[in-house]
């Protein structure tokens, strides 16, 4: 075998790509994954990949804020140090309710993200992992493992006929940004 | 999204002949990739002094105590909350536009978000140096949050608003921080994968490695979904517990259930008016006239006349049930605001934010940029005004008339004031010569369904009723990006 690690195949065009797509899948050739400039809706079905479960990870980051934020009310007012306010009863429910509420917002976003970060490998400094300079611009990115897939030809053919603009072999898996 | 057409009813939300993806990209960045132009720097420059005035000011403030201010034993709010307010009520439109509209699906939002949820960011941050500011002692402003007892203090009583709105102003804050960078990842990584050198770095470290993989926009939007869904109680929460700042305390003129929806209502009229005075200069000077289109504008203007009605009936039905109540001093209150010293103050108040705004139920005057940009300062002004009156108004004439007094601003007062307003600018002049000012790849995603050229290929293609297409043409005539030529040329073939 070459040196060539993947296949892209780069579109000018959403369409044009997720027609790339079917074509490959229905030749039974292997996708490893797609990059382009703007979410494509429908893409997560065709490729297989499955509902994200971020928003379990939000709802658990949140009810754990509500708890955090109630405790901390109900600790400091209500058990520590209960102060007699004009009378009034010291463990206040309603006047709990703004701040429990900031907290769980609060807690549900950060988690959320932060979650989304490190699922994904994000954070300051990482190196991009990228296929294809122009995916962030104007080109809609097809990437197929040159490995696992041996009919090249038959490849390129298949992205051409789909109306890919160019078909590269590349030999690193990511574009170097020294 | 692409499979899909629009109706041909709705009009173009990206106007202009032979947009592509790569065309988006290059327009947008051009005033991140080239050199800033003259009109930036002089803008820079003047924001820039306004800001140093910012840094005098409250540095004076701070050196000799809030003394510094014309405050006195009657007024012992002014115009530090009066600014805190109106800045957080500027603040308030970003979150609108960039949550609400998302969850209302309202497609025009992907063009005007970005900068407005910049805008939020930084009229929060000049509303919170009026937090610290007038605390008087500055360094202990920490001490508004929950500390242990240990440290020589008791709890902070969270009975109290104050507290409340610590919490709702800093997690407002981190919030939309949050959903405004997450936003802009993509198109940071667009600017480092065509820029070069030391700027690729710098880039490359602020992409935190964004990629564009589908995994990534599957979470990255449903990341924005669910901060849209969060973000749009929140944001409420935030002006409401504001409002409760002044409803929860007994002075006549405050002690009022209707604060909450009414200043809701008044902080989304302000802040569109200001995303209105940014975005109508924006376009202009960075040529985004085929991104932010006449519908954008009337659209805002829309709003604005929506929202300002709502405040303007707030203000009638506060009227009438400071008579209703049969109180004698909210009764005092309401005729001291009308035909009290301070008169000048509330019918500015009035004439900016309660009649100005109906001009717009005039089509041409809500198409006219420099009608609607001058509109969008009146309205601020009047919004200023507003606040101005609720603070000072409620408080100069006490329960004892040997107390009554009126509240004179000093230097400093008027230095932090415009000072906050150069801050503001300057921040904005930086992320607009920075980062990109248009979502690039929420306008992307408009291409092939609301751009005009996409609406001119439906048109050719034929099947379309022709009393539709008359009715689209004709919506095409207050465009100020689509020449009578452009329009004429909407032929079937």
């Amino acid at each position: 075998m070459s040196n060539i690690k993947y296949i892209i195949g780069s579109f000018a065009d959403p369409d044009e790509m997720m027609d790339g797509i079917d074509k490959l899948q229905a030749n039974n050739v292997s996708i490893y994954d797609c990059f382009t400039p703007m979410p494509i809706h429908g893409i997560e079905a065709k490729l297989g990949v499955k509902p994200s479960r971020l928003p379990i990870a939000a709802f658990c980051f949140g009810i754990t804020g509500t708890c955090l934020g109630f405790s901390l009310l109900y600790y400091t007012m209500t058990y520590d140090w209960p102060m007699n306010i004009g009378g009034k009863p010291s463990l206040p429910l309603p006047a709990f309710v703004p701040v429990t509420f900031e907290v769980t917002i609060l807690l549900c976003a950060l988690g959320m993200v932060a979650t989304f970060f490190f699922r994904n490998h994000l954070f300051p400094g990482r190196a991009p992992r990228v296929m294809d300079l122009r995916a962030t611009d104007d080109r809609f990115i097809i990437a197929i493992d040159a490995n696992d897939n041996a009919d090249h030809g038959k490849i390129e053919s298949l992205l051409k006929e789909a109306g890919a603009v160019e078909v590269k072999y590349n030999e690193r898996k990511y574009v170097s940004y020294e | 999204m692409s499979s899909h057409n629009e109706s041909i009813l709705r009009e173009p939300l990206v106007t202009g002949k032979d947009i592509t993806y790569a065309k988006v990209t290059d327009d947008i960045l051009l005033p991140v990739e080239n050199k800033p132009n003259k009109a930036w720097w002089i803008g820079f420059i003047m924001a820039a002094l306004g800001a140093s005035l910012w840094v005098v000011s409250v540095g004076y403030t701070f050196w000799t105590g809030i003394g510094a201010w014309g405050l006195n034993k009657t007024v012992g709010w002014a115009w530090d909350i009066t600014d805190f307010v109106w800045w957080v009520g500027i603040g308030h439109a970003g979150t609108l536009i960039s949550a609400v509209l998302l969850l209302f699906r309202q497609n025009w939002r992907n063009s005007i978000n970005r900068s407005a949820e910049a805008m939020t960011i930084f009229a929060v941050i000049c509303a919170a140096t009026y937090v610290v500011a007038h605390m008087g002692r500055p360094w202990l402003a920490y001490w508004i949050f929950p500390l242990p007892n240990q440290f020589g203090s008791l709890w902070v009583n969270f009975n109290s608003p104050l507290v409340w709105d610590a919490f709702a102003i800093s997690t407002y804050f981190t919030v939309s921080l949050v959903f405004w960078y997450c936003g802009l990842l993509p198109d940071i990584a667009s600017v480092r994968d065509r820029a070069a050198g030391l700027k690729r770095r710098i880039y490359s470290i602020m992409s935190f490695g964004w990629n564009g993989s589908v995994k990534t926009w599957q979470r990255f939007e449903i990341v924005s979904l669910i901060l849209a869904g969060i973000s749009t109680p929140l944001v409420l929460s935030v002006h409401t517990i504001v409002s409760m700042d002044f409803a929860t305390s007994v002075i006549p003129g405050w002690h009022t259930t209707i604060f909450p929806p009414y200043f809701v209502a008044g902080a989304i009229f302000s802040g569109f008016a200001m995303v209105q005075t940014l975005l109508l200069v924006m376009r202009k000077v960075l040529n985004f006239e085929n991104y932010i289109t006449m519908f954008h504008i009337e659209s805002m203007n829309k709003i604005i006349l929506a929202t300002g009605s709502i405040v303007g009936i707030a203000y009638l039905t506060e009227l009438f049930i400071a008579w209703y109540s049969g109180s004698e001093y909210e009764m005092y209150a309401f005729s001291n605001r009308i035909a009290g010293p301070y008169w000048w103050a509330y019918w500015t108040m009035m004439t900016c934010n309660v009649i100005s705004p109906q001009l717009f139920w005039f089509k041409r005057i809500r198409t006219s940029i420099p009608i609607s940009w001058v509109l969008s300062i009146v309205v601020n002004i009047g919004m200023w005004f507003e606040r101005f009156v609720i603070i000072v108004t409620s408080l100069h004439r006490d329960y004892i008339p040997s107390s009554w007094a009126m509240f004179y601003p000093t230097w400093v007062d008027v230095g932090i004031f415009v000072g906050s307003i150069g801050v503001f600018f300057t921040l904005f002049l930086l992320f607009l010569r920075f980062l990109p000012g248009i979502a690039i790849a929420e306008v992307k995603l408009l291409l092939k369904s609301a751009s005009l050229q996409q609406k001119a290929k439906l048109i050719r293609e034929g099947h379309l009723d022709a009393e539709q297409v008359t009715f689209f043409k004709n919506s095409l005539g207050k465009y100020d990006s689509v020449t009578e030529k452009e329009i004429n040329e909407l032929e079937t073939k």
